[in-house]
């Protein structure tokens, strides 16, 4: 019977263009994230060389605006958050012990739609000039009386990965709340999987708030809209709201689930179990509630009055209540420990002291007077980058290596990846560390120049140097991969002596996943399985055949109807704009009506040691 | 390694110093500034005090518990620790009442309203794209550019943008506040020193934000004092050597700058020019550098609202003659 439905598998560009199964869209994600990242990368660096000596003249007025904007958008909405979105598909399923996500199609769309925003905003560099407001897009000067063409770019490139966002994010809380393999109760979840599952509903919360924003920008931009135009009743700091209450959660949104890589990094690394576990679920839940209540403290100086002000600020501080108790729970998993210091180690434990500067600048920052001379200037700066890179940089990082091998079945070489560690690490703290002082010296943030004699030579000097090498470490990173990449497949199932289900299969893992679904008898369950003298996890089922999803091309299709219908919008061509969105719709029409069975892995199959993802 | 990385960032701090002294925040020349200072230095404190104890553990903990050659033991698995738990969560939460309170204490202080206040110097600033504008109200004065104050008086500022939102910023009397468009915000600041201090623009608000530069003038206050007669003063007769360039003036540059002692333009008030610290805010003032502006100031300032006029070469030296008796 299961023998009725033959469906085609593709082979090559194609398989990837179709594919729904989670490790391979998480590689999908994972390769697009490090190709905006090194975009973005390369716009700090233009931004570095602007502004490495006073009054220069390479990169000025909006060309700089351009860069900063683009800068700023490129690493939080299109490296950043996909490279999270990667590990969360490539290591979530695998962790409870499932086959896929509960919807692999909607993740395969997920992945499409990130994609075709953010092409249509890299787009912007070709026709016409990027956006050029800020990746903070503040009201007026994003509407169009202030700002280029660029900003339709933002606007909708944005509001297409957004979408995408969004669904990604209901799809994991989906997963997480169903597909748990039996015996993995929420306690028992790793924390990495703790920090996706919060991070999702954070997602769910937060993104339609920045929706709305985008909707109300997008009108006042192509329909000439009021909702921010002062003079006929619209409000300005309107925008400022909508944008932090999505802006602030999102910063959470990133950090947690490197807080999650870096819990696991931190356990694995040092052969403990993760110290004060209970805690640490409990302090990642508190953070993500905390977030929504603080948004304010990006606008003390918005003028809201001493009330609210302080009430943001009591919030504020209190998150770093949480925050503490996962770095003392961290530092007491490595107490005792035996501590290997690898690649994927070192990324990891220096996590610790980068993000704790970056925390405590965000103490300071939660005071509001202080603030209002910290606001807007290089100091502010200097702190978001200590939480952005020193926070989830480091720990995405941790991520590479920590998974390479369950995904792509070779180990990195450690030699290169330990240089890529120091000269990334080193000439982070030289970019970044001084520009706490370059604000309090009387440094606004994204201006293109600055004046000799200001005692704010130096330190943009040594910030410059930094930023070269970080590109430097970067270098040292993609040869690595290549070098990877040409030899043969020979990490094994469990190269770290690791805890969590996902190193009990192959590396890299069957399509599969797991031949038999795993019984989880507790907490690290594969530790649990080795010390008992296992060597591989207890079946909770019998050997049976595996249900699979069919591959489809359909979320290349609809991510493409949104692209079109977007440059329709930007271009004013309604009729493309409206053929590009129905066209999408008749994708899901037919998505909806058409029963699409699947295929199954036949138990013969699967004994055949022949599969392979 | 990376532990010296912050100390050479401390290295160039050292070799610069606080900074300049009329721009760094660093530096402060009044109360409002210098209580900024003092939240400052308080929550730094207290920040590097946790820093030292968690770099202390951290540092032991990385020596002492390292993986050496040939060790395969397993560590006991511990599951975590009731009291040290209850430790690090009560110990940060008292920390942070300690810099909680007077953050409150302080924002509810320099949030209050001295609009009514009889003493204090009244100024309406409204940003613009990219040049700032001074009104005082109580004295009927408008100007730009250079903001004029008495020393030890209290300011009270009432700040708006004209078109994207700006930030009016002088470090060294204090924090800023933004101006946004249709909404007025209020606060005050006081200097303590005469001398003249730097002012900026915050917020990303165009293509020239990095050249919304502005000046503070704190001056006695006799000087003060002098300072407003001297703008009321009907204006002074135009010599003859300068009624070609006030002629000029008049044809090419007078639908947007207003020279009268409280006309409002669409672009700077010119009253009191020639005594002003810089050329549009950004360049040292002399002939040489106000013939380079009034030539192409878009070269100078990208994206800014005053157009190239044209002016010939003549022109140019007739229009500064004249704009040089705007004292």
């Amino acid at each position: 019977m299961a023998h009725a439905h033959k469906v085609k598998q593709y082979r090559g560009v194609m398989d990837w263009l179709t594919t729904v199964d989670h490790k391979k869209i998480g590689i999908l994600y994972l390769a697009a994230a490090a190709f905006f990242f090194l975009v973005g990368g390369l716009e700090a660096v233009l931004i570095r060389v602007q502004l490495m000596y006073p009054e220069q003249n390479i990169f000025v007025g909006e060309a700089f605006n351009q860069l900063v904007t683009m800068h700023g958008t490129t690493m939080i909405f299109f490296a950043a958050m996909p490279a999270i979105f990667g590990f969360m598909n490539v290591a979530v399923p695998l962790q409870i012990g499932a086959r896929d996500v509960a919807y692999p199609y909607v993740n395969a769309l997920s992945f499409w739609l990130f994609l075709a925003g953010g092409v249509l905003m890299n787009t912007s560099w070709f026709l016409g000039g990027a956006p050029d407001a800020g990746w903070t897009a503040y009201a007026p000067l994003s509407t169009t009386a202030y700002s280029g063409f660029g900003m339709d770019f933002y606007v909708l490139g944005l509001q297409i990965a957004g979408i995408g966002t969004l669904i990604g994010a209901i799809n994991f809380l989906v997963t997480i709340i169903n597909m748990r393999a039996p015996g993995m109760t929420f306690m028992r979840m790793p924390l990495f999987t703790w920090t996706a599952f919060i991070t999702s509903v954070l997602l769910l919360f937060a993104f339609p708030a920045f929706t709305v924003a985008l909707v109300e920008l997008m009108f006042d931009r192509i329909f000439s809209g009021n909702f921010f135009e002062a003079s006929k009743g619209g409000n300005v700091v309107l925008w400022q709201h909508l944008f932090w209450i999505f802006g602030h959660p999102e910063v959470y949104v990133l950090i947690l689930p490197a807080f999650g890589i870096i819990s696991e990094v931190v356990s694995v690394f040092s052969r403990k179990r993760l110290f004060g576990y209970s805690s640490m679920v409990f302090a990642t839940i508190l953070i993500g509630f905390l977030s929504f209540m603080v948004w304010v403290h990006h606008m003390f100086t918005t003028g809201m009055g001493p009330v609210a002000n302080s009430i943001f600020a009591v919030g504020t501080m209190a998150i770093a209540v949480p925050t503490g108790i996962k770095i003392f729970n961290w530092l007491f998993t490595l107490w005792g420990g035996s501590i290997t210091f690898n690649t994927a180690s070192l990324w990891g434990i220096s996590f610790i002291p980068a993000f704790v500067v970056g925390g405590m600048t965000g103490v300071m920052l939660a005071a509001p007077p202080a603030d209002f001379q910290y606001q807007d200037s290089y100091f502010v700066v200097a702190h978001f980058h200590y939480v952005i890179v020193g926070g989830v940089v480091l720990g995405l990082f941790s991520g590479v290596y920590y998974w390479w091998p369950k995904m792509f079945g070779r180990l990195l070489n450690e030699t290169l990846g330990k240089l890529h560690f120091w000269t990334f690490f080193i000439g982070f703290n030289l970019t970044f560390f001084p520009q706490h002082f370059l604000g309090l010296m009387g440094m606004p943030r994204r201006v293109f120049t600055y004046l000799p004699g200001q005692g704010l030579e130096e330190g943009n000097f040594i910030s410059t140097i930094g930023a070269g090498l970080m590109g430097i470490g970067m270098l040292f990173f993609l040869i690595n991969i290549i070098i990877t990449s040409v030899k043969p497949r020979t990490a094994t199932n469990d190269p770290w002596d690791a805890r969590t289900l996902e190193w009990a299969i192959s590396s890299p893992a069957p399509e599969y996943n797991f031949k038999q679904t795993p019984l989880i008898r507790g907490l690290d369950a594969f530790w649990k399985e080795k010390t008992a003298g296992n060597k591989e996890m207890t079946p909770a089922e019998p050997l049976g055949p595996i249900h699979m999803p069919s591959s489809s091309i359909m979320p290349v299709v609809m991510s493409i109807g949104f692209f079109i219908s977007g440059f329709g919008f930007m271009y004013k061509v309604y009729w493309v704009a409206i053929l590009g969105l129905v066209g999408a719709l008749l994708v899901m029409l037919w998505r909806s009506l058409y029963d699409d069975h699947g295929r199954h892995i036949e138990v013969e199959e699967l004994q055949d040691e022949g599969v392979k993802a | 390694m990376w532990r010296l990385a912050p100390l050479i960032g401390v290295l160039a701090f050292i070799l610069t110093g606080c900074g300049d002294p009329t721009l760094s925040a660093l530096t402060p020349k009044g109360p409002v500034a210098r209580d900024q200072m003092f939240l400052m230095i308080l929550s730094l404190s207290v920040m590097i005090f946790v820093f030292v104890v968690v770099m202390a553990i951290y540092i032991y903990v990385l020596v002492r518990y390292r993986r050496r050659k040939g060790d395969n033991k397993i560590p006991k698995q511990v599951e975590g620790n009731h009291k040290l738990e209850i430790l690090w969560t009560v110990i940060p939460i008292i920390l942070l009442i300690i810099i909680a309170v007077p953050s409150i204490t302080q924002t509810f202080d320099q949030a209050r309203d001295m609009r009514k206040e009889k003493d204090a110097i009244h100024v309406n600033v409204i940003g613009h794209q990219f040049w700032w504008q001074f009104e005082y109200p109580d004295l009927g004065i408008t100007t730009a550019q250079d903001l004029v104050i008495p020393t030890g008086k209290y300011v009270s500022f009432d700040v708006v943008s004209a078109d994207t939102n700006h930030s009016f910023w002088i470090p060294v009397l204090g924090g800023k506040i933004d101006a946004n468009r249709g909404i007025h915000n209020v606060f005050y600041l006081k200097s303590d020193e005469v001398g003249i201090f730097k002012g900026k623009c915050a917020e990303l608000c165009g293509a020239s934000h990095a050249l919304m530069d502005f000046k503070v003038n704190s001056v006695s206050s006799a000087e003060f004092d002098a300072w407003v007669n001297k703008m009321k003063a009907p204006p002074a007769a135009v010599p003859a050597s300068a009624a070609k360039g006030e002629q000029i003036f008049k044809d090419n540059c007078m639908s947007c700058h207003a020279t009268g002692v409280n006309d409002k333009s669409f672009g700077p008030n010119l009253n009191g020019f020639a005594s002003r610290e810089m050329v549009a805010g950004i360049l040292e003032h002399n002939d040489a550098n106000l013939k380079r502006w009034i030539n192409d100031p878009l070269a100078e300032k990208p994206g800014a609202t005053m157009p190239k006029v044209g002016l010939n070469d003549d022109q140019l030296n007739e229009v500064i003659k004249y704009l040089d008796t705007l004292k």
